[in-house]
């Protein structure tokens, strides 16, 4: 089998998380394991998991075919997904959708010929604050519109690298494979890259601008603390008053 | 990038701020652990290994904290269920705490942008749960597609580890647990708790028949508590600052604050951390007003699962009850705001779309359902309606709810039917012609 030593080892360390005995556990990330050698999920690689966790290649493939990330195709190098669900769609997200699939050529789940780019459009994303969304190899694109769509892609080709809003700087799709099956990441620097952006702080700015803070927060509180009235009556006019000036954690050291 | 919008929010409005689980995130480099520790980091850790581990789920049971995940079942009485051993003998399977970081229902993003900014508040969450239940293995199952959340997790239980927060005899006290960041493959029921176990056990992700729940028989069939990431994240506030405080905030019977999302036509799109129970008008306000030339049309409270509501329910609370009175659920606190210029046919033609493609095909009432229901929507859109189709959506909407073996299936009807209770002209205006389709006919 064409799995190299490196990957077979990385294999023994996924399956040494889980549980003595609960080796099936490790199926998942062995699948993106397989993806971030193959670029999709092979047949030698449902073998090779097969192989490892004492499966059948039906049990492996069962498995592989429930899940939308397992490709079953070769992958191209830059997976392209772009949210389609109601919020993105309504606010840009099928015209970029749109834009993107006749600049490349391709439609949904399909890989240009030179094995550059895949798209895909992708159900809810879990950023509709930042609507409407893509993802390059699943590092988001915030606000984004056909035009700065294609631009990102216009990048691509031309061998750039173009920063994520959220996240760390673009990893191809079999080295976003490798943090998919549990590994770190290691480029120097990349965990502090992608700073929160505006909606993610919009409430606790909020807060900050109009000094606003819950009163009461005294960390030396008791965990047997007696509650007065039995739970359930203290209601926010009845709440004790603040016993010390204390503020939730944080207050002291913003902005550190 | 447009400008966040200046307005001054009511004083009523700005009252329900509580920043607690959010306050972190105002410190860019709270995802380091020495950061961290810097702001009352691993506090409540320290507190909670010197207190017993029933004390602590008892102090989680008088907090009334309610699961973030949509369900809202009582936290603390889920700990409770676990069967600990009896007379000092030690219980006769191991215990597992699983974080369901798997957030993917249309609309919600709060746990992601927690993940990214405060990591170690949810791994120290998890510590005593872990600690309390009793379970010396836990996992986060965390979204595959989050990989910038899973690459700052990743770090931070990493950093745990070499501070001796997790391992073997953590802080001296005698208490081991390895905790297992584990990365799901793009499957929205996977979200569901069993079938989430299932996935993690290294199956398809397909919902189990309950009972047996996993308080008893989860993950291994072992007694497992599965947690939302807020719900894990809020206990380490609540051994700090006590029951009583954190009932401060909130109604009395959705006691705490809660981070509502709230997207859409808006001026400033966010995460807001309010005090259960804050109403739409009010969150609106904080987030700026709607955006110029849109009024607000429709909207969901806690994601598409949630039954759609109108502007007259502006001045409901989003609370547990007030939002069952008002004949939907609080579900995650996703609030997406929908205007004139949006179409609730279309916004319900989607996300049944999304459950077509979403639904795992164990049970046929979801399965067929989702299937046939998209047809008749693509076709109503398409101009092709007859009088009938809204019939048939009705007809099968009820045989899914209720009839499906999980609430994924359950959820579907709810965009349709509230689309149709509330806006049956904008289905007829495109059965009678009165609006031009918005879907090529031609590809119907």
């Amino acid at each position: 089998m064409a799995f190299s030593e490196e990957t077979r080892e990385r294999a023994r360390e996924i399956i040494a998380r889980y549980p003595a005995g609960r080796s099936r556990s490790a199926l998942l990330p062995l699948l993106h394991l397989v993806q971030s050698e193959e670029g999709y999920v092979s047949p030698e690689g449902i073998e090779f998991c097969a192989e490892l966790l004492g499966l059948t290649k039906a049990q492996v493939n069962a498995v592989a075919t429930f899940y939308t990330m397992y490709k079953r195709k070769p992958t191209g190098e830059w997976l392209i997904s772009v949210c389609t669900n109601t919020m993105c769609a309504v606010q840009g997200g099928n015209e970029t959708y749109k834009a993107l699939s006749e600049y490349l050529g391709v439609g949904h789940e399909e890989t240009t010929p030179d094995g550059k780019f895949t798209l895909e459009h992708a159900e809810c994303l879990a950023a509709c604050d930042y609507a409407p969304v893509m993802t390059v190899n699943y590092d988001f694109f915030d606000n984004v519109q056909a035009s700065d769509a294609l631009e990102i892609v216009k990048k691509l080709q031309e061998g750039e690298r173009p920063q994520p809003t959220r996240g760390a700087r673009l990893c191809t799709f079999k080295e976003i494979s490798l943090q998919l099956a549990g590994f770190p990441d290691e480029r120097e620097g990349a965990v502090a890259e992608g700073p929160a952006g505006d909606p993610t702080l919009a409430g606790v700015r909020l807060a900050e601008q109009y000094g606003i803070s819950v009163p009461g927060f005294d960390p030396q509180t008791p965990i047997t603390e007696p509650a007065p009235g039995g739970p359930g009556n203290v209601t926010p006019e009845t709440a004790p008053k603040p016993a010390a000036d204390r503020k939730p954690a944080g207050d002291d050291v913003k902005g550190a | 990038m447009a400008q966040p919008v200046v307005t001054r929010p009511s004083p009523e409005a700005l009252a329900k701020l509580t920043p607690v689980l959010t306050k972190r995130w105002l410190s860019p480099d709270a995802w380091r652990l020495d950061v961290y520790e810097r702001l009352d980091g691993y506090q409540a850790l320290r507190k909670a290994l010197a207190a017993h581990p029933d004390e602590l789920i008892q102090l989680v049971k008088d907090s009334g904290l309610r699961g973030r995940g949509g369900a809202g079942f009582p936290t603390g009485m889920k700990w409770g269920f676990i069967p600990q051993g009896q007379d000092g003998k030690p219980p006769a399977k191991p215990h597992y705490l699983v974080v369901n970081a798997d957030e993917g229902e249309p609309g919600t993003c709060k746990d992601l942008p927690l993940m990214m900014a405060d990591p170690h508040s949810l791994i120290e969450g998890v510590i005593i749960a872990a600690y309390a239940i009793r379970a010396n293995h836990a996992f986060i199952y965390i979204r595959g597609e989050a990989v910038h959340a899973a690459r700052r997790l990743r770090h931070a239980v990493q950093e745990a580890y070499k501070a001796g927060y997790l391992g073997r005899d953590i802080l001296g006290s005698g208490f081991d647990l390895d905790l297992v960041v584990h990365s799901g493959a793009g499957a929205y029921i996977c979200g569901e708790e069993t079938a989430l176990l299932d996935s993690l056990e290294g199956f398809r992700g397909q919902p189990r028949l309950r009972p047996p729940f996993p308080a008893t028989h989860g993950l291994y069939a072992s007694p497992t508590v599965v947690n939302n990431v807020e719900t894990i994240a809020s206990v380490p506030y609540i051994v700090l600052g006590g029951a009583q405080w954190f009932r401060s905030m909130g109604t009395e019977k959705s006691p705490g604050p809660k981070i509502y999302s709230i997207s859409g036509r808006v001026n400033n799109p966010g995460q807001y951390e309010c005090s259960l129970g804050i109403t739409l008008r009010q969150l609106i306000e904080l987030a700026g007003g709607m955006q110029p030339g849109h009024e607000l049309r429709f909207w969901t409270p806690g994601g598409s699962s949630t039954p759609l509501l109108t502007a007259e329910h502006l001045d409901v609370p989003m609370d547990y009850e007030s939002m069952a009175a008002a004949g939907t659920m609080l579900g995650t606190t996703a609030v997406q705001v929908f205007s004139q210029h949006d179409c609730p046919v279309y916004a319900t033609y989607r996300w049944i779309e999304f459950y077509h493609h979403e639904s795992c095909g164990k049970c046929t009432p979801c399965r067929e359902g989702n299937y046939w229901m998209k047809q008749i929507l693509r076709r109503i859109l398409a101009g092709k309606g007859t009088y009938e189709d809204l019939d048939t959506l009705l007809d099968a909407c009820d045989n899914i709810l209720g009839r499906s073996f999980c609430a994924l299936g359950d959820g579907a009807t709810s965009p349709v039917t509230s689309s149709i209770k509330y806006f049956k002209q904008d289905y007829l205006d495109y059965i009678e012609g009165r609006r031009p389709p918005l879907l090529d006919p031609v590809e119907v």
